[in-house]
């Protein structure tokens, strides 16, 4: 976790960095502790999270507990507790940014961002997954740092939009940031929905991409190619940036240089298994991380030592 | 009984004058839903979607978690069918105001089976935290605005264009979970839904004339279905109870009915009129109310059924069936 002094004696490239390289780390930890789970995601995401939470995005600080409490209910009209993760990304204000998190297998990985960032406890980690908890595997609405229910993918870039509309609606200053992988753009809404941010003009809505050209199946490019990504996208009017999605300071350029009338998409191209060399031999199966055994376990344990 | 025009296109023009969280969406069936008028009017509150109802759905519920209310307008089947997950998730689950208006319902369209929302109610009234209402008659029409309105969470409307009976007084506006009693008898009870409730009405009258006592229900709301009126109609009839719905018998009012009589331990005879378990085809509406056995006479021939008896009642005992030309001039369009 980031110590308010650190954040004052260095630049933001080397926190955001320090951060990126946090992330990757606690959730090899976790996947090594829990025997699986979602890590070349982290390999993928660390730097553009980072970036998002520590450069990019004009937050409130954290409304919610360090540890999330129970599981609140669904909501409904007879169920005023209902719980959204937004809190953890502090209160909604005009001049403020919001944060729309849609791969939600993702979430383990922003959780981990959010406690980097501070946001919330190392030990919320032990309630992920663990039945009666918000800390879900698959991210909802309730769960920290989640606010929309987006884990039937492409529905958040929509939700997020209509968030945009109704911010410009009301003369709002605040960006409204949107995180989604590339896989969404397979999804029939999704180029829907970037129809209607593009006719409908929206330049509050920014949107980060994890190109790790990785799915369920395998490499993108062998289950249904999207490429050229970039002239698909710009094809229907938005401004569209491609960059190294590890490079913190490419990261956060776009979000610096970003024309009128347009939205904003930042294609980032990662590496499925930055970080973790290990992983690579488990291409193109690399979705979801379930050790083959013991040794398998040990070798990524080993490496886990050789992290600072 | 008088027709109004275009009843909708005006009535939501004025209710929503001083409301400016009201937005409309509209999925390129702008003048098909009469929202043309509200475009028109208040050209900043309402929003172009194009033919993508997965994205309007979700935005819309983006725009009602940050307080608007948008009233989304298409045709019943284009919502329900294309958008069911983004209803599910994007708007039922974070139970939010988006006001889903669904235009066409069932047989109402001579659009053929890929306009003809004929399972609508039953794949909906799965969803949690929805409510849905349908609309019979002009006076429906205008007041399902305020119901829908004051609902905490999603709401479905079967909404009626173009050309609307006003069956009910203007002064007598639809309210939730209420059913309106058309009627009061001891042999049958019938409830009836949308556009079978005036050919039910047709029906009555004859059957009334011929010594049949029945309770006529006219039901505005199909969820929540906990009426008291409703219960207490389901257990009073001597010969049995039907139901007749501008949809499949299977998981509409039919079937609401079927639950409500089963929970409660009413054993009385259930008669389900409807489109029984088939697709529909593109037709005018006459003729499919007719053919597939929704119309005034589908319904004295069930009654004759329960009763064990002939009431001699014809097409030509039964008031004349209202027509309206296919491409009436109410409409914007054939379809």
């Amino acid at each position: 976790m980031l110590s308010p002094t650190q954040s004052q004696t260095t630049s933001w490239q080397d926190t955001a960095t320090q951060v990126a390289q946090a992330i990757r780390r606690r959730v090899l930890e976790h996947v090594i502790l829990n025997n699986g789970g979602y890590l070349s995601q982290a390999c993928s995401a660390a730097e553009t999270l980072a970036t998002l939470y520590t450069r990019i995005m004009h937050l409130d600080v954290s409304q919610a507990p360090l540890i999330p409490g129970p599981f609140a209910g669904v909501p409904g009209p007879n169920n005023p507790h209902a719980f959204s993760g937004a809190a953890y990304n502090g209160r909604p204000d005009p001049a403020l940014d919001r944060f729309i998190f849609s791969p939600a297998h993702y979430v383990l990985v922003l959780y981990t961002t959010l406690i980097e960032v501070g946001r919330l406890a190392p030990e919320a980690l032990r309630e992920f997954n663990k039945d009666g908890s918000t800390v879900e595997m698959i991210g909802a609405e309730h769960s920290p740092g989640m606010e929309v229910t987006s884990g039937s993918l492409a529905q958040a870039l929509s939700q997020a939009a209509g968030i945009a509309m109704a911010r410009k609606l009301r003369g709002e200053t605040g960006k409204v940031w949107v995180y989604m992988s590339d896989g969404e753009f397979q999804s029939g809404q999704t180029w829907e929905t970037i129809a209607a941010i593009t006719f409908h003009k929206l330049d509050n809505i920014g949107i980060y991409v994890d190109v790790n050209q990785q799915q369920c199946d395998g490499s993108m490019a062998s289950v249904l190619n999207i490429e050229p990504l970039d002239e698909r996208i710009r094809g229907f009017g938005a401004h569209v940036v491609k960059v190294d999605g590890h490079d913190v300071e490419a990261l956060a350029a776009p979000a610096e240089a970003w024309p009128e009338g347009k939205p904003l998409v930042v294609l980032a191209y990662t590496n499925p298994w930055q970080g973790i060399d290990l992983l690579r031999s488990r291409a193109p199966k690399l979705h979801y991380v379930r050790f083959s055994g013991a040794e398998e376990r040990q070798r990524y344990a080993d490496f886990l030592t050789t992290l600072q | 009984m008088d027709l109004l025009t275009r009843v909708h296109a005006q009535n939501l023009v004025d209710w929503a004058r001083d409301k400016p969280e009201v937005v409309v969406l509209s999925a390129d069936l702008t003048s098909s839903t009469e929202i043309d008028l509200f475009r028109d009017t208040y050209p900043k509150r309402f929003f172009s979607m194009g033919m993508a109802e997965q994205n309007m759905m979700s935005f819309a519920g983006g725009l009602a978690r940050e307080g608007f209310f948008p009233f989304v307008h298409t045709f019943a089947v284009f919502m329900y069918r294309r958008a069911l997950d983004q209803i599910s998730m994007s708007i039922a689950y974070p139970n939010l105001p988006v006001r889903m208006f669904g235009f066409l319902p069932g047989i109402t369209t001579p659009g053929g089976v890929t306009h003809q929302a004929i399972d609508d109610i039953a794949v909906l009234r799965a969803i949690p935290n929805m409510t849905l209402l349908e609309c019979g008659d002009a006076t429906d029409v205008e007041s399902v605005l305020d119901v829908a309105q004051a609902v905490n969470g999603p709401v479905y409307v079967r909404m009626l264009r173009g050309e609307i009976p006003r069956l009910f007084d203007a002064g007598e506006p639809l309210r939730l979970n209420q059913a309106r009693v058309l009627s009061t008898g001891s042999d049958i009870t019938l409830l009836s839904t949308g556009i079978c409730t005036e050919e039910a009405m047709r029906a009555t009258s004859v059957l009334q004339s011929r010594g049949v006592s029945i309770q006529h229900l006219h039901v505005s709301t199909l969820k929540p279905f906990s009426d008291p009126t409703v219960l207490e109609a389901l257990a009073q009839p001597r010969y049995g109870v039907i139901t007749m719905e501008n949809h499949s018998i299977i998981g509409g009012l039919g079937t609401a009915v079927a639950e409500l009589m089963a929970e409660h331990g009413i054993a009385r005879k259930l008669v389900r009129i409807g489109l029984k378990d088939t697709y529909a085809h593109g037709a005018s509406r006459d003729y499919l109310m007719h053919e597939y056995g929704l119309d005034a006479l589908a319904l004295v021939r069930q009654v004759e059924t329960l009763l064990n008896t002939s009431l001699k009642i014809d097409e030509g005992d039964l008031a004349a069936v209202r027509l309206i030309a296919v491409h009436s001039s109410a409409k914007a369009e054939a379809l």
